[in-house]
């Protein structure tokens, strides 16, 4: 199981990378939230995958009686997925908002606060 | 114990809910959110003082013992970050009663600058990796709101760079932390710093420290991952932007010393020597980008950068006068560098623009302005007897001692260069005339100018204590250095401390 989502996540990088190459905007938003999944997937595999056994105590033991899958890694990806969710919302709001104020999402065209000719002769 | 540790966290975020509840009123929230930064301050204090008197704190919060539990954790750099955190968000807040206006204020300012000091704080005090992921992440969501508050196109531009360059920089830290749990188990720093120095493959270790350097250079913006910080830093308001060029970057810095003395330390001749390159490039290429802007702002900003590298110089010297230089000039360089920020945002209320080109007769219009402007302006390129003065002289001694001739000479070469630039921004902004030919006069709407000069005193009066008495302050940082180059005492504090 571990070598496959080795490969899912090269994979997913790899899509993620080439989309965060594009000078449009939204391809590169869709590309980071590509790879932040290959990050979350990269956690998850990390911690071992023990599959049908979930961590469970039985009535009356104070710790699992055999071993059990990790459940921490699950529990630090679906943090990093929460936060993940909430700067996506906003980065997309923003890109939204870039395309109403600067009229472009190309990232080469957005040159608002960094002008070409940054002297004006005086 | 625990409770000392544990209100640097709670303060900012109990102001940020009360000012939130007082957004409608923009004077209450003002006062309350400079209230909260001066209680932040006191158990900041009172943080140091413990830390000082017993050595490392360290608690678990939760009641499980470590390295299970999440740890706080202090040691002497972390409480000397924590209370330069406090004095940063007091100057700011107190420069805040006389920028932010009532819509900012609705727009939720004053709550999100709060967040934004409670994330800083967490960063500097927690012992656990991934915690360290989420510290990072209430700091920068918050950052993100305060970028782009009001909306103007410029801050549009800006944070869309701002918050692309630093989600990826997320992304690279979360695949660390991943990484480095599958092979070693654990994510408390403590607890890594002896699983990481016996891991059989020390080549493998390495691998994932790299990936940790990129993700924290980013966020400290090191040569060549620093873009985003120019990009941006000159386009939000003057007290966001002071409150970012003093603790943001920083963060990274200290996150950078903290890998790189506690976790990886097994190959130095690999990581330090990056490092040391890093430092070199990031001097030159920040102070020779900051000669080429004639923006009040970006000359400032590219001159974090070059800052950054001196910091970034004595880690990677990694000898204990080095990282007292290093722990030293983080001190010196918030202070300072808040400060100019700040100036800036007078200039512009006076003048109305930015732009070198178009401003002038400062120093006629205000005589006390222009001399507050000389404190961080002759401390940040290392005037003798300021605080910069001392940063650098200590720096350039470690590089000597350590014999880096080549990196002293650049040290020495690209403070030379910080003159330049001061100089540029005082000969433009302050010594010559206006070229439209009117005098520099704050408009009489809007809020107050006094908070603003009061908040540019305080910090310039701390920079003259620095540089006139060093001595106690050296003295801490060095402590600091000692503790982080034997880190036995802050792996006893946390593994050994059980509630």
């Amino acid at each position: 199981m571990e070598p496959l989502l080795a490969i899912l996540v090269g994979a997913m990088t790899a899509a993620a990378i080439y989309l965060m190459l594009d000078r449009n905007l939204l391809r590169f938003l869709f590309g980071l939230i590509l790879i932040s999944n290959a990050a979350n997937l990269t956690i998850f595999a990390a911690g071992r995958l023990t599959p049908g056994k979930p961590p469970l105590v039985p009535e009356g033991a104070d710790a699992p009686l055999s071993l059990v899958a990790n459940a921490l890694p699950q529990a630090l990806v679906l943090t990093a997925i929460v936060i993940g969710f909430g700067l996506f919302a906003f980065a997309l709001v923003l890109a939204l908002r870039a395309y109403e104020a600067l009229g472009t999402l190309d990232t080469t065209e957005m040159r608002l606060a960094e002008p070409r000719e940054d002297r004006d002769a005086p | 114990m625990s409770w000392i540790l544990a209100l640097p966290l709670l303060i900012p975020f109990v102001t940020a809910i009360a000012v939130f509840l007082l957004s409608n009123s923009p004077k209450m929230s003002a006062r309350v959110s400079l209230a909260g930064s001066l209680a932040g301050l006191v158990a900041a204090l009172f943080l140091f003082a413990e830390v000082a008197s017993t050595g490392v704190v360290a608690g678990q919060m939760g009641g499980w013992p470590a390295p299970f539990g999440i740890t706080l954790v202090a040691d002497m750099l972390s409480a000397i970050m924590v209370v330069i955190t406090a004095i940063t968000a007091v100057a700011v807040a107190l420069y805040a009663l006389g920028e932010i206006g009532a819509e900012q204020s609705r727009l939720g300012y004053h709550a999100l600058f709060q967040v934004l000091i409670g994330g800083v704080s967490g960063a500097f005090l927690t012992g656990d990796l991934f915690n360290l992921y989420v510290w990072f992440e209430v700091m920068l969501i918050s950052s993100f709101g305060l970028l782009i508050l009001g909306g103007r196109p410029e801050q549009i531009d800006g944070a869309v760079k701002y918050v692309a360059l630093n989600l990826v920089s997320t992304i690279l830290f979360l695949s660390g932390i991943g990484l480095l749990y599958g092979e070693t188990g654990t994510l408390n720093m403590a607890d890594l710093s002896r699983v990481v120095a016996e891991h059989p493959d020390q080549g493998m270790m390495t691998l994932i420290a790299l990936l940790f350097m990129i993700a924290f250079g980013v966020k400290s913006a090191v040569f060549p991952l620093f873009f985003w910080l120019p990009a941006s830093y000159h386009t939000p308001g003057f007290a966001v932007s002071a409150v970012f060029a003093g603790l943001l970057t920083k963060v990274g810095v200290y996150s950078l010393i903290r890998a790189f003395t506690l976790i990886f330390v097994s190959q130095p001749e690999v990581t330090h020597t990056i490092l040391l390159w890093v430092a070199g490039f990031t001097m030159v290429t920040g102070v020779l980008g900051a000669a080429a802007q004639s923006e009040f702002r970006r000359i400032l900003s590219f001159h974090i950068v070059s800052q950054i590298g001196y910091m970034v110089l004595g880690l990677a010297l990694f000898t204990p006068l080095a990282l007292v230089g290093s722990v030293f000039y983080l001190v010196h360089h918030i202070i300072v560098k808040a400060n100019l920020f700040l100036i800036s945002g007078i200039s512009q209320r006076m003048t109305g623009s930015g732009e070198l080109y178009r401003i002038g007769g400062l120093y006629a219009a205000a005589p006390l302005l222009a001399a507050l402007f000389l404190i961080p302006a002759f401390s940040l390129a290392g005037f003798p007897p300021l605080s910069g003065f001392w940063a650098k002289y200590v720096l350039v001694k470690a590089s000597l001692d350590a014999d880096a001739w080549i990196i002293a000479g650049v040290a020495l070469l690209v403070g030379l260069l910080t003159i330049y630039s001061m100089t540029k921004i005082w000969a433009e902004a302050f010594w010559k005339d206006d070229p439209s030919g009117r005098i520099p006069k704050a408009p009489q709407d809007g809020p107050p100018l006094w908070p603003c000069y009061a908040a540019v005193v305080f910090l310039a009066v701390l920079t003259i204590c620095v540089g006139l008495v060093p001595g106690p302050f050296l003295a801490f940082a060095e402590t600091a250095a000692t503790q982080l180059l034997s880190s036995d005492a802050y792996i006893n504090a946390v593994l050994g401390a059980q509630e």
